[in-house]
Parts: structure tokens; C-alpha cells; sequence
């Protein structure tokens, strides 16, 4: 019983980390009054790019470097439609999700699957000392003991944090006041896409060391909704993070029960979508959006 | 002249990857535009393929006529064809007529079933409906696989399909010597529908208002809430019928591949034909084209038929772009749809 429990812990902060690096960097975007509905297609092409670099270079570290550059890229692709041209964020995010997937599919097929199957990695192996709960990857450290305290003072005790969340609140004050609106929201995109890629470099990286299709399946959604529950707040939304991998942890070991092994796995499987959209119903009523939410700014 | 633009920027960055892929650019698009249209059968293969694009392209413009971002369309189309499936299990001994009607009810019961948590999370306490609409989407595409591998597993081959459903529920073939079914026709009808209902009629203003300033059409006396909640079980209804297009018109059967997506590409329908109904039509049969010329394109040159959605999803990209420069321009004929 205490060994599942250990084991839940474990694998809790396992699933969760790729959660938090992605929803912190929405965070940051949403911060700057953006929606990134890119996410999901930039997890994506994290993970491709993360391992495909990784595959070729032979060095591990260099894919999550390229993957994070890629995510920067992406993130300025997204603010040339939303910032530069004023395209409606839904849309747009939308399209580069489309696009990001449809290409690193075919980018996939290009590179391996149509030759040699499929792209391997010997991935990076947790640390391993005091027991299941302590040995984890490295990012998953950093996630949780560099990233996220290193964001929060980003977000609430920098220049670049306050000129982020006048941005995002009204941009009108924030260009009165000398701060560039479309720079801050460029570099504010960057960012998040970056987290986001490295988030889904984690798992092709780390957990699995291989590609498969349909590799993030959602976890992008799950983090914009983890954003809504943690109320753009770094802490809130890494404890959102926590809770839903504590859901999709406990459903695996739940999977292995015998008296529920005649439930159907996808029952289990389907538990941490359905857990998010209660705690959005539970917890989501008026939050607080950024004021500038969705709204291009246009200098009158 | 912008879409034109836009249509030859999608040409050069497509072209990249087909380059990389190991072929020419123009040799691709050939196949990809050209040869579904080169011969009667591949004409009739591109409406089959927009078939499910004119439903869930329509469902998707209705809802952000309103402002409802309903980004379900593709659980909405499964919960759909779920629904439809069942009574296609269940239909031994129903006169044909019957049958076919059942499975449309089905169908939009499925997809306003599917559509209701979001629309009322919306509705009620004002939840993003982007969200929640989009988890749901795995969970239908869990629903479908968790039936398929339990009770609808398929008795005689073991794989995870349903058996052949009961040809009482068929949608006939309209076109003889091809396979386009009935679902054309309730596509198109339920575009016109939608076309006369938003621009005809006064609950289609009041979407349309609602749609265009919510706080304005709030002060004006609109039950803003209840127009989204309304919109978004009709936008749901209309997914879930492309669902049951797809089972009783094409696979006949429900499998876990009954759509690669058609919800998805409702939305670069929707978009490219900026939420009219009447380009709805026309957008989906230029991405009916591509989906089967993807095909030829990938057999005749041996590039990943994957090249066709990076083609649309550049196209929606570029599109959009070009969309917002058109607004800053005088338009000259009055009453045209914009946005």
C-alpha cells in the first residue's frame, strides 16, 4: 500500500512535468493578453525536433537546445500573425497547431519512417537515490526547483515582468508610459513557446526516447485549462499541474487493480480530461482574465 | 488580389517541404489540384471526401457567427457516429425510410449531447468553451475506442471495429457509379438553413449581434446566454451528423479511424470561407480535392500523403493573414459578409 502510494508520488511529478514547463509558459503568454492556442502543435514540434536533433547529433542535450530554439521561432511566427498582422488568436494558434502537426508528421515520414521505422534515442535515465520518489529526471527538477521560482520572480519582482503584465492588462497605459507593447509581447511569446517546446522534449527526451504520432494528445489543452485554474498565477498553476497528474497517475496504478481490471481502460484513461473540466466548473467562475485578453493593440 | 497572394505564398512554403520530400513542387501540386479533377471518378471522390467537411464546416461557421468557439466539432462528430452506430446495431425488421431518418436524430442527438457540457459550462458560470470543447475531443475518440474494444468488438474478425450495420440505415448513393451519399444533400440543406436562419431571421440577428458585440447586444435586452447556449447545441447537432454521414453513408461500420480529423479541418473550412455559408460549399470541395489528390500525389511521387494537411494548414495561415489586410480596404459592394 505505502509502496503505491510512493509509487503514485512518483509518477505524479513524472507526468506532471512537461504540464508545468508548457502551462507556465502559456502563463507568461496569457500574461502578455495572448492566448497561445499554438501550444499543442508546439509541444509537438518540440518533441519531434528534440529528438530528431538528439537522433542525429548523438547528444541529448543539443535536441532539447534545438527544440527550445524551435519553440522560440514558433512563438514569433505566432506573434508576426497576432501582434504584427492583428489575426484573430483563435484562429491563428489554431492554424500553427494544424500546421506544426501536419509538418513534423511529414517531416517524421521523410526522415525515418519511411526508411528505417522509427527515431530512437536512448533517453536520459532518472537520477536514482532515496527511493522512487527523489529519482527522477533532471527536468523535472529543474522544472519545479529552477524553472518555476525562477519565472515567478520573472513575472512579479523584474522590469521585464512588470512591463509583461502591463502589457497584458492595458497596453494603451503601458505604450504611454515608454514600454514597447509589441516587443514585450514578441519576447513574451518567445518565452512561452520555448517552455512549451521543452516541455514536449521531455517526453520524447526523457520519458519515452522515441516518436510516435499523436505523441502530446492533449496535453497542450490540459495546460491552457491548468492556466485557467491556477488564475495566472505561477504557484496556483503548477499545483493544477500537480493535481492532474495525481489523477492520471493514480488511474494507471488503478489500471492495475484486479477488481477493476474489467473496466474498460479508456474509462481510466478518459478520467484526467473529464477531471480538468470539473475543476475548470468548480474553480473557473469569474477569474480574473487579463484585461487585454485576446485584443490586438493598434496604436490609434 | 490578397487571397491571390496568399494562395502563392502557400505555394512557396509548401513547396519547401515537398522539395525536402524529394520531389517537385510542381509535379505535386499537379496531382494534389489537378488529377482529382482530371477524371469522373476523382470528381465524385472530392465531393465524397466534402461531404463531412460541409457539415462540420458549417457547424463551426454557425458557432462563431455567435462568438461561440466551439472547437468540438470533431467529439461532436464522434459522439455523432457513436450514436448513429447504435441504432444501426439495433435496426433489423425498420422499414429503410425509418431507418435513415433515426440515423440523422441520432446523429444530432449525439453532437448536441456532446456539445452540452461546454455550452452550458459557458452559458452558466462563463467558462471558456475553447477549453472544454477541445479536452472533449480525446474523450470521444476514447468513447469510440473503449466501445470497439469492449461490447461493439466485432464477433466474427476480433479487430476493434463494429460489424456491418444493418442495411436498413444505409444512406443511399445519390450519383449512380459513385460513392456520394445522401449526406451531401443534408450538408448542403443544412447550409442553406443556416444561411437563411443567420442572415433571414430574427433569431439570426440576434446571434449575429451577440456574435459582434456582446456587451452591446447585452444593454440591447438579448439573452446573450441563452443565444451562445442555443448556438452551440445547433452547431453541435450539425457536427454529429457529419458523424453519421461518415457511418451510415461510407465505412458502413464504426472504426477508430471513422474521421482523420474532420472536425479539425471544420475549422480551416469555416475560416477560409469567412463564416459563409454559401463559400462553406465551395472551400470544402477545394479541400475535398486536395485530401484525394494527396493520395495520388503521394503514390505517384512517393511523398507522405501528410503534405495534403500541411498544404490546407498553410492555406488557412495565409489566408487569414490576407483576410485582415481586407479589412483596411474600402469595400465597394454592399452587403457583403465580412468577418
Amino acid at each position: 500500500m505505502i509502496e503505491t502510494l510512493i509509487g503514485i508520488i512518483g509518477a505524479t511529478l513524472r507526468i506532471s512535468t512537461p504540464l508545468v514547463f508548457a502551462s507556465l509558459g502559456e502563463v507568461i503568454t496569457e500574461r502578455a493578453g495572448m492566448l497561445n492556442l499554438s501550444i499543442e502543435g508546439t509541444m509537438y514540434t518540440g518533441a519531434f525536433v528534440g529528438i530528431t536533433v538528439a537522433a542525429q547529433t548523438g547528444s541529448l542535450t543539443t535536441g532539447l537546445i534545438a527544440a527550445i530554439i524551435a519553440g522560440a521561432i514558433v512563438g514569433c511566427i505566432m506573434g508576426f500573425l497576432v501582434i504584427t498582422l492583428g489575426v484573430n488568436q483563435h484562429v491563428a494558434g489554431l492554424g500553427l497547431t494544424l500546421l506544426l502537426i501536419s509538418a513534423s508528421n511529414t517531416a517524421n515520414r521523410i526522415l525515418f519512417t519511411n526508411k528505417d521505422g522509427m527515431v530512437r534515442v536512448d533517453p536520459w535515465k532518472p537520477f536514482d537515490f532515496a527511493g522512487p520518489i527523489f529519482s527522477q529526471y533532471w527536468l523535472t527538477y529543474a522544472a519545479f526547483l529552477i524553472l518555476a521560482p525562477a519565472l515567478w520572480w520573472l513575472l512579479w519582482r523584474s522590469g521585464i515582468g512588470i512591463r509583461i503584465r502591463a502589457v497584458g492588462e492595458n497596453p494603451e497605459s503601458a505604450d504611454v508610459a515608454g514600454i514597447s507593447v509589441a516587443r514585450t509581447r514578441y519576447f513574451a511569446l518567445a518565452l512561452g513557446g520555448a517552455l512549451m517546446a521543452a516541455g514536449g522534449a521531455f517526453i520524447t527526451l526523457a520519458f519515452l526516447g522515441s516518436f510516435t504520432i499523436n505523441i502530446i494528445n492533449g496535453r497542450g489543452w490540459v495546460a491552457i485549462a491548468l492556466v485557467i485554474f491556477g488564475r495566472w498565477g505561477i504557484w496556483r498553476t503548477v499545483s493544477g499541474a500537480l493535481l492532474f497528474a495525481l489523477v492520471s497517475a493514480t488511474q494507471q496504478q488503478l489500471r492495475l487493480v484486479p477488481a477493476l481490471s474489467d473496466l474498460p481502460f479508456e474509462i481510466l484513461l478518459a478520467l484526467p480530461y473529464l477531471a480538468v473540466i470539473a475543476g475548470l466548473a468548480i474553480t473557473g467562475r469569474n477569474v480574473p482574465y487579463p484585461g487585454a485578453y485576446l485584443k490586438p493593440y493598434r496604436r490609434l | 488580389m490578397l487571397i491571390a497572394i496568399a494562395i502563392i505564398f502557400t505555394f512557396i512554403i509548401s513547396s519547401a517541404m515537398i522539395r525536402w520530400a524529394g520531389a517537385n513542387p510542381f509535379a505535386a501540386f499537379k496531382y494534389l489540384l489537378g488529377s482529382p479533377l482530371q477524371s469522373k471518378f476523382g470528381i465524385t471522390e472530392a465531393i465524397l471526401s466534402a461531404t463531412p467537411l460541409v457539415l462540420t464546416g458549417g457547424a463551426v461557421a454557425l458557432a462563431f457567427r455567435a462568438g461561440y468557439w466551439n472547437i468540438g466539432a470533431e467529439g461532436q462528430l464522434l459522439a455523432g457516429a457513436i450514436c448513429a452506430t447504435f441504432v444501426g446495431l439495433h435496426a433489423d425488421g425498420i422499414p429503410h425510410w425509418l431507418g435513415i431518418i433515426l440515423m440523422v436524430i441520432a446523429g444530432a442527438l449525439g453532437g448536441m449531447l456532446w456539445a452540452f457540457v461546454p455550452a452550458l459550462l459557458r452559458s452558466r458560470l462563463g467558462i471558456d468553451e475553447v477549453v472544454t470543447t477541445l479536452l472533449l475531443n480525446p474523450v470521444a475518440l476514447l468513447v469510440v475506442t473503449g466501445l470497439l474494444n469492449g461490447p461493439w468488438r466485432n464477433p466474427e474478425t476480433k479487430f476493434p471495429e463494429t460489424q456491418v450495420l444493418s442495411e436498413n440505415v444505409f444512406f443511399p448513393r445519390v450519383y449512380p457509379g459513385s460513392r456520394i451519399h445522401l449526406g451531401l444533400i443534408i450538408g448542403i440543406v443544412a447550409l442553406a438553413i443556416c444561411w437563411w436562419v443567420v442572415g433571414r431571421t430574427a433569431g439570426g440577428l440576434k446571434m449575429r449581434a451577440v456574435g459582434l458585440a456582446p456587451g452591446a447586444a447585452r444593454i440591447a435586452g438579448l439573452k446573450v446566454e441563452r443565444t451562445l447556449f442555443t448556438t452551440a447545441l445547433a452547431s453541435g447537432a450539425i457536427a454529429g451528423i457529419a458523424g453519421a454521414g461518415e457511418v451510415a453513408g461510407v465505412a458502413h461500420q464504426l472504426t477508430d479511424g471513422i474521421s482523420p480529423g474532420f472536425g479539425y479541418t471544420g475549422v480551416v473550412v469555416a475560416t477560409l470561407a469567412a463564416l459563409s455559408f454559401p463559400a462553406v460549399l465551395l472551400i470544402s470541395f477545394v479541400l475535398g480535392i486536395i485530401n484525394v489528390g494527396s493520395f495520388s500525389a503521394s503514390r505517384a511521387l512517393s511523398i507522405p500523403s501528410t503534405i495534403g494537411e500541411v498544404v490546407q494548414a498553410v492555406l488557412l495561415t495565409t489566408v487569414v493573414s490576407a483576410l485582415v489586410f481586407m479589412k483596411y480596404r474600402i469595400v465597394l459592394d454592399k452587403g457583403k459578409h465580412r468577418d
